[in-house]
């Protein structure tokens, strides 16, 4: 049995880890590129969103290298990525591959069928050790959430251009090495030193942005065209509102952003008091949020035509009616060019650093000094 | 009080409901006018650009029914209609989305009752006699009477689609979709008409699509003929079920359909941009493959010319005719 998943982010170094630790064979898809797009964007229906034509490309070039289990997570709605699973094991049956699918449901829809789950990918498997196996890799990819979180802050501040995101590949390597708790543990604090070192330039006066939105936009960068580490390059501290681990973590406490689903639905109650599927009422809570800390600008990151995205799209408005903060919306297909964005980011900033200038009261300097 | 119920998204569903509970609490129900030019842009003009086009034209209904001098405009938050499921994502943020826009386009206040069933399917009840008790200070027992009321007339109009009528007929009527002449019945074929209501009866929406189709011969079949019950049921043959109920409705239609052969072919209408849809299409798909039944997909949206959908629907009918002369 050669196990693979979808492409998603910094995913696959947990997946690497988790499978490694079931005793599985793992076949990491290709790194999601142009082609792996064209293939998925091709045999997906036209207007389904953006990670589920990518979800296709990276299953189709993983069949073809090799793996014949496909591992898809669920969901229960009301956005369309739970019913994603189904759709696609259609699609590529309709076109010929022979593989079993595997859907994985949320831990909270039903416990024992999430164990079933990995029972039936590891024979003999105990729900204890599932649970410590869950545990330990569970950890690495909450201290590789970490590190990236540090990195989008410290960019901003680095003294050579490329510095950080070399030292997080560096910090993601060491991680990846890492495979009992006191390795884990050694490699924390080892990747941290790594990326602390990186030579900075602290008194740089730099915007803040917020980056919200949807989920796969904000985790897979090769879906974004790098948006962070563009904007990291042009100076720009950047706080990002959806983590991998916090998605994962059953308790929707928020450990990496820091703020718990429920302080965050709180914020957005008086715009938008009803979960709408996917991350369209974090979204909103997200945006007050970041504009109550006092942010220069907020980003906001979509497929094209994902519903609850839209939503908060349309609620976004009022939000600023309220709260005075700039917000620059991205919808991405396969149609999207990367100059495009940039020319829209270039804008998008240079309006930021005029209100800025405009406000000299409102310099946030000390405050971004205090938060790194 | 006047009370304005947008023509648009779920009135094609629950009018009748709606209409004789508001009814029955004493208010007065006006109703906006049949999607036309002026609707459509103007709703074009406010909504965020990647909405559906229903969407859009239920913002440039509010505007229409602000126009008529309404008190309030009713946009009830339908999050499910099911245990375990839901409507669509848009509805369930809709009040939200119009909301946004009230003030600066002036709408009147919203009425936005919460109706949801996901957890418990009795709670509907309970969350109405709420909405009747804050909004209208009736009793229970009058909120009650009221509830009862509508859910009759609710109950009739479901009976009169079952029984063939289609909700145009029932809904009142419009000067769209009635065909203007018809083939004699021995040479018309079965065509399933396949698509949300408030695509398929908005006549301005598809280019008054029903009578189109029943003029070049078609002997429709629709979703609604079927009991919600029995579509549900034959919804149920994937791995994993469906968790939006209208779009369950239309899976549920196409499985009854092509296993009792109850159709020639199924001419498909989404919107651009559906979510639900975009991904239940390849099941649609595969299934009419699957029987052999020739399906047409339609998407529509505020683009839409006549001429490329009377093209289409032509050529797809005459494939129809043909291909039952040679078999």
């Amino acid at each position: 049995m050669r196990v693979t998943t979808p492409q998603m982010g910094n995913l696959h170094i947990m997946l690497e880890d988790l499978f490694d630790r079931l005793g599985v064979e793992y076949v990491q898809p290709p790194a999601s590129s142009t082609k792996t797009l064209q293939i998925g964007a091709q045999h997906s229906p036209e207007f389904a969103c953006l990670p589920l034509k990518i979800n296709i490309g990276n299953f189709i070039e993983a069949l073809e290298a090799g793996a014949d289990t496909l591992v898809m997570a669920g969901g229960h709605g009301p956005c369309r990525f739970g019913y994603y699973g189904i759709v696609e094991e259609r699609i590529l049956r309709d076109l010929g591959y022979d593989f079993r699918f595997v859907m994985l449901e949320p831990f909270n829809d039903g416990a024992w069928a999430f164990y079933k789950v990995f029972g039936s990918l590891s024979p003999g498997l105990s729900i204890r050790k599932l649970w410590k196996i869950l545990k330990a890799s569970f950890g690495k990819a909450r201290a590789i959430d970490r590190l990236h979180k540090r990195a989008l802050q410290l960019r901003a501040f680095e003294a050579n251009r490329g510095d950080t995101t070399r030292a997080l590949h560096q910090a993601e390597s060491i991680m990846a090495e890492s495979h009992t708790p006191g390795e884990i543990e050694a490699a924390t604090a080892e990747s941290v030193a790594v990326l602390e070192a990186v030579e900075q330039e602290r008194d740089r006066d730099v915007l803040r942005v917020g980056i919200v939105g949807e989920f796969y936009l904000l985790l897979e960068p090769f879906s974004n065209f790098g948006i962070e580490e563009t904007l990291g390059r042009m100076g720009v501290y950047l706080e990002r509102s959806v983590w991998v681990t916090d998605w994962i973590a059953p308790n929707n406490d928020n450990v990496i952003y820091g703020y718990p689903k429920k302080f965050i639905e709180k914020k957005a109650e008086p715009f938008l008091n009803q979960n709408v599927g996917g991350e369209g009422r974090e979204t909103i809570g997200s945006l007050v949020n970041f504009a109550e800390m006092g942010f220069d600008g907020v980003i906001q990151l979509l497929p094209f035509g994902c519903m609850p995205e839209n939503i908060a799209t349309s609620i976004i408005p009022r939000v600023q009616q309220e709260h005075d903060i700039p917000v620059l919306t991205l919808a991405f297909d396969e149609q999207t060019g990367r100059a495009g964005m940039v020319t829209r980011l270039e804008a998008f900033l240079d309006l930021l650093e005029a209100r800025r200038r405009n406000r000299p009261d409102a310099s946030l300097q000390s405050g971004t000094a205090a938060t790194v | 009080m006047r009370i304005g119920i947008p023509r648009s998204l779920l009135y094609y569903k629950y009018l009748p409901f709606w209409k004789t509970f508001l009814t029955g609490m004493g208010a007065e129900v006006e109703t906006s006018p049949l999607t036309n030019k002026k609707i459509l842009s103007r709703g074009v003009e406010v909504a965020e650009n990647e909405l559906c086009v229903p969407v859009k034209a239920f913002y440039g209904h509010c505007m229409a029914l602000r126009d008529n001098g309404v008190d309030a405009l009713f946009v009830p938050r339908v999050v499910s209609v099911e245990e375990r499921a839901y409507t669509c994502p848009k509805f369930l943020g809709l009040p939200d989305m119009i909301n946004a826009v009230a003030g600066s386009l002036e709408l009147p206040p919203l009425l936005t009752p919460r109706l949801n069933q996901r957890e418990k399917p009795r709670e509907f009840k309970l969350q109405l006699i709420d909405f009747a008790r804050e909004q209208f200070g009736l009793k229970k027992l009058e909120a009650l009477a009221a509830l009862e009321s509508a859910r009759l007339a609710q109950k009739r109009y479901q009976q009169g689609l079952v029984n063939g009528r289609k909700p145009l007929d029932l809904l009142p009527s419009s000067r769209f979709n009635t065909p203007r002449w018809r083939p004699p019945a021995e040479k018309r074929k079965r065509i399933g008409l396949l698509g949300h209501p408030y695509n398929i009866y908005d006549g301005y929406l598809t280019q008054n699509l029903i009578a189109r189709l029943e003029e070049m011969g078609a002997e429709l079949v629709l979703p609604e003929m079927t009991d919600h019950h029995v579509l549900m049921k034959a919804a149920t043959d994937v791995p994993k079920q469906l968790y939006w109920t209208y779009e369950k409705e239309i899976m549920g239609a196409i499985n009854h359909w092509t296993e009792r052969e109850m159709v020639d072919g199924v001419v498909y209408v989404l919107a651009f941009a559906c979510g639900p849809d975009s991904l239940i299409q390849v099941l649609i798909e595969h299934r009419a493959k699957v029987h052999k039944v020739p399906l047409m997909s339609l998407t529509i949206d505020e683009h839409s010319g006549e001429a490329g959908l009377v093209t289409r629907i032509e050529a797809f009918i005459d494939m129809l005719m043909r291909k039952k002369t040679a078999a």
